[in-house]
């Protein structure tokens, strides 16, 4: 019946030892061994997180660098479209006033030629009157130096006037 | 710290083969030398004075139902083997006498009866005042308190060091008997408490885990060769039972109470059959750990003690050798059971404590 029963003597230091074996576990072993395990595990959720985190920065990373590779490209494409059309408008823009000049350099030497011509004309009509008055007057001094040939001339103007 | 513990592997290995293998062969290798070189025929007298077991045989007559019984109780003395006795401290008190601190060697003579001593007489475990025949209060170191103060020390000293290599190897992997610790530690944290008492279970957890180690350690160290049966007393159980008895109840919070004493969800009538139960119910808690605790281990030690005990009653070797092929059997067996036992008592701990906190989150 003793094995079936509890003693008071092992009871009371069944109680006392390990109340202090809790005591003084639970301060000096229990306490800094599952800190340091829960500490650990911390640092290692923690450096997983950061690895999956760096992961997801890299992705992002880089579709934002092939998002701005794209833009980049485009806008040089842009850029170089802009730069042929600008260029071809100058061209043609040069062109236009090039040819426009020339026209116009044209058109006033014409006009130039044309009154040059025309002062030449008038001055060579002038000449010719002159110089065919200056032969008429020698040609009828000539002529009418005599009687004769003088009488001859208003016969013949005369006869001219009949006719008429 | 950490290569003195894995270099002692072998040793360990060795003493627990010693304890299953060697002494029973030893023990019966004695009794057999006895009885070779004395008179056969007077075998069980002869060992009546020498043979370890010499409490259970009295006229001359090996009996293994008291031999088994004396190894299995708690006793004054440690009694290792013949004349290798350890005296013990006896502290009791009367309000007659007052406090008296003896060695307990006082009370045995030279051929290991009991005697009288100063005005006290053993009677069973309990001292009596040989005057009035009045029981005092025994407080005294006896085998299975030496036995405690053992696995304590033992306890310490081991979970000192792990958490001295904790602050030594702080935020470096764990070494040596820290890493022989830390999955035990953690198992017992991550398997047995967290899931049973929910998210505030790092309040209970330091209770727990010592609990765990102390039965683990005990359990271990009682199947030692010459170790007394701690964990497999019912004083013992019967502390630790009583201590989750009080953690359970003191941190039982409204709806644990509510479940007792008027459990929702069920027709009035049935209440009042249901109130003595669920009252019987808080007790039978307790009581189940006490008893499982000290059955489990002192059965395996009376069934290691029985096994021991064929070569003697049967004085063959053959039988012997037989014999303690099976107390190795039944030692790994123990070894297994003193894992269990400690798991089994830390579960139902956690269990207990987890319902009687549970927020009540059905009904």
């Amino acid at each position: 019946m003793d094995l079936l029963l509890p003693g008071t003597g092992l009871l009371f230091w069944q109680l006392i030892v390990f109340l202090g074996l809790f005591f003084i576990l639970a301060k000096f072993a229990w306490k800094p061994i599952l800190g340091s395990l829960k500490e650990r595990e911390e640092s290692i959720q923690k450096a997983l997180d950061s690895a999956e985190k760096a992961k997801m920065e890299m992705a992002s990373l880089k579709s934002d660098n092939e998002k701005l590779l794209k833009e980049a490209r485009e806008e040089r494409d842009k850029i170089l479209r802009d730069a042929r059309t600008a260029g071809n408008q100058l061209h043609d823009e040069a062109q236009n006033n090039a040819k426009k000049t020339a026209d116009k350099i044209i058109a006033d030497a014409k006009s130039i030629i044309n009154t040059e011509k025309q002062a030449a004309l008038n001055d060579i009509k002038a000449q010719v009157a002159v110089f065919s008055l200056e032969i008429a007057e020698k040609l009828i001094k000539k002529n009418l130096s005599d009687d004769k040939s003088q009488k001859e001339l208003t016969e013949t103007l005369i006869k001219d006037l009949k006719l008429n | 710290m950490r290569k003195p513990f894995f270099t002692a592997i072998p040793a360990i290995l060795t003493l627990f083969f010693v304890a299953a293998f060697g002494f029973p062969c030893w023990a019966q290798e004695s009794e057999g030398n006895h009885s070779d070189t004395t008179d056969t025929t007077h075998v069980q007298s002869h060992s009546d004075s020498t043979s370890a077991e010499s409490h259970g045989e009295e006229h001359g007559k090996f009996n293994p139902n008291e031999t088994i019984i004396e190894h299995v109780k708690d006793a004054p003395i440690w009694h290792f083997a013949d004349h290798v006795v350890l005296p013990l401290p006896v502290i009791v008190y009367s309000s007659q006498k007052g406090l008296d601190v003896f060695s307990s060697s006082h009370f045995y003579d030279e051929n290991h009866k009991e005697v009288e001593y100063n005005g006290y007489k053993l009677e069973g475990r309990n001292i009596i005042l040989t005057s009035t025949g009045e029981e005092v209060l025994n407080l005294s170191i006896t085998k299975n308190v030496a036995m405690l103060f053992i696995t304590a020390a033992v306890l310490l000293s081991v979970l000192l060091s792990v958490a001295g290599s904790y602050k030594k190897n702080q935020g470096k992997a764990p070494k040596g008997l820290q890493s022989f610790m830390e999955p035990i530690i953690v198992f017992v944290r991550d398997e047995i408490v967290k899931p049973n008492i929910g998210h505030h279970y790092e309040k209970y957890l330091p209770y727990i885990l010592t609990l765990f180690f102390f039965i683990l350690f005990g359990n271990l160290l009682g199947l030692l060769p010459g170790a007394a049966n701690l964990t497999g007393n019912i004083a013992v159980t019967f502390t630790l039972a009583i201590l989750t008895f009080m953690i359970t109840n003191f941190s039982g919070n409204a709806s644990y109470w509510k479940h007792i004493f008027w459990t929702p969800g069920v027709p009035l009538p049935l209440r009042i059959i249901i109130l003595p139960v669920e009252i019987i119910g808080i007790f039978t808690k307790p009581f189940a750990l006490t008893i499982r605790l000290f059955v489990a281990i002192t059965a395996g030690h009376i069934v290691i003690l029985s096994l021991i005990c064929l070569g003697f009653i049967f004085h063959s070797y053959i039988v012997g050798f037989g014999a303690s092929l099976v107390v190795v059997f039944i030692n790994l067996i123990e070894l297994l059971v003193a894992g269990i036992q400690a798991y089994v008592f830390a579960l139902f701990t956690s269990l207990y404590i987890g319902m009687s906190t549970a927020e009540d989150e059905h009904h």
